[in-house]
């Protein structure tokens, strides 16, 4: 079954991330695919690719990129909602250098989008599962 | 349909809120702190009919990170991360009561 | 494109958190891909569509007025809680006279928002192919 996730709030803060990490990796293990993970509102912060935890604490931004969800053309589908990541300082290179910013931090396993694409992956998507605050 | 609800009765509505919509053939999952309304307190009454039917599952991480394993009320069926998909997959529409 | 039918479930009120704006946001991508689209309003998500908010004390964006929009892009099913309004003291008349122009019926105008009841949002909800929740 396709399978896609949106997730509302931050890494750390909140468990949503963690538990639609568990759910993701599940699905994965089981056969279905997971056509695409949109983050919004304070769920882009999971797309810093300067997240450094201690050492003994998971790293929830790594985790996300390890699961590889991607689709048929390669391009990653762990989707960062553009106007939400902007609001918060989350920059790819594109937008940052549109916005003659001199830094990025968006990790590659992720890309930035608009929220047509969280629209698109409930249209194409079997289902669609929220996790929030 | 399934129903998640991820957060305590004592400390949120969201529970209340679900019962008050879901109909006759739908099932609630609860997870994260809305795994402490699976423990046996003043709270429980409000799911123990929709338990007694088999309607209400938690996820079994949370029980067991937040200490209640123990402590369940009846007929609480647990499930696993695997099992979360499965109700998913089955139930069709998933409804968050973030 | 595969019609689905999408309901926008709301539970917060306008300005506490971003959900509110966030929310309509969405809905208003939305309805560029011609999917059949519910908002529902239940706990203190009915105070996003009560009528005389005025957020100049805040410094905040007053979008209340957006939802006037809905309508021109035939989004025109709010359906709200008649518990939670009552619970909260509120009555119909409180809220904003949202309304679109009917198609079908020589344009004619007709009021966007229907105050329910939990037995009519259940039905309602059983209906719906995806939700998302704000």
């Amino acid at each position: 079954m396709k399978i896609s996730i949106q997730i509302n709030e931050g890494p750390y803060q909140h468990q949503a991330s963690d538990t639609a990490y568990q759910f993701a990796k599940a699905a994965i293990e089981k056969g279905h695919e997971i056509f695409r993970v949109f983050f919004y509102h304070d769920g882009v912060n999971n797309a810093s690719r300067f997240t450094l935890p201690p050492q003994d604490d998971r790293n929830i931004v790594n985790q996300w990129a390890e699961l590889g969800i991607k689709n048929a053309d390669g391009e990653p589908e762990l989707v960062v909602c553009i106007a939400a990541a902007l609001r918060r300082g989350m920059l790819d290179e594109s937008e940052a250098s549109k916005n003659g910013i001199d830094g990025n931090n968006i990790h590659p396993a992720f890309r930035i989008s608009g929220l047509g694409q969280l629209i698109e992956a409930g249209i194409q998507s079997d289902r669609l599962v929220v996790f929030g605050d | 349909m399934l129903h998640t609800v991820n957060k305590s009765s004592f400390e949120r509505n969201s529970l209340k809120s679900c019962l008050n919509i879901i109909d006759d053939t739908s099932v609630i999952l609860l997870i994260e702190d809305g795994v402490i309304s699976a423990a046996k307190n003043t709270n429980a009454p409000m799911i123990a009919d929709l338990a007694a039917q088999g309607r209400v599952y938690a996820l079994q991480g949370d029980v067991e990170a937040r200490g209640i394993s123990s402590k369940l009320a009846d007929n609480i069926k647990l499930v696993d991360y695997a099992g979360f998909v499965d109700l998913v997959v089955e139930h069709g529409t998933a409804v968050s009561w973030v | 494109m595969t019609t689905k039918k999408f309901m926008y479930l709301n539970r917060r009120s306008s300005f506490g958190t971003v959900y509110a704006i966030e929310s309509l946001e969405v809905v208003l991508i939305a309805a560029a891909f011609e999917q059949d689209v519910s908002l529902a309003f239940i706990d203190d998500g009915v105070y996003q569509i009560v009528e005389g908010q005025n957020a100049d004390g805040i410094g905040m964006k007053n979008f209340s007025k957006t939802f006037h929009a809905l309508g021109d892009y035939e989004i025109n099913k709010l359906y709200v809680s008649a518990e939670s309004l009552e619970q909260r003291g509120l009555s119909s008349n409180d809220l904003m006279p949202l309304v679109y122009e009917d198609e079908d019926d020589d344009w004619a105008e007709k009021p966007s928002v229907k105050v329910v009841s939990n037995a009519q949002l259940s039905k309602i909800m059983s209906e719906q192919d995806v939700c998302l929740s704000f």
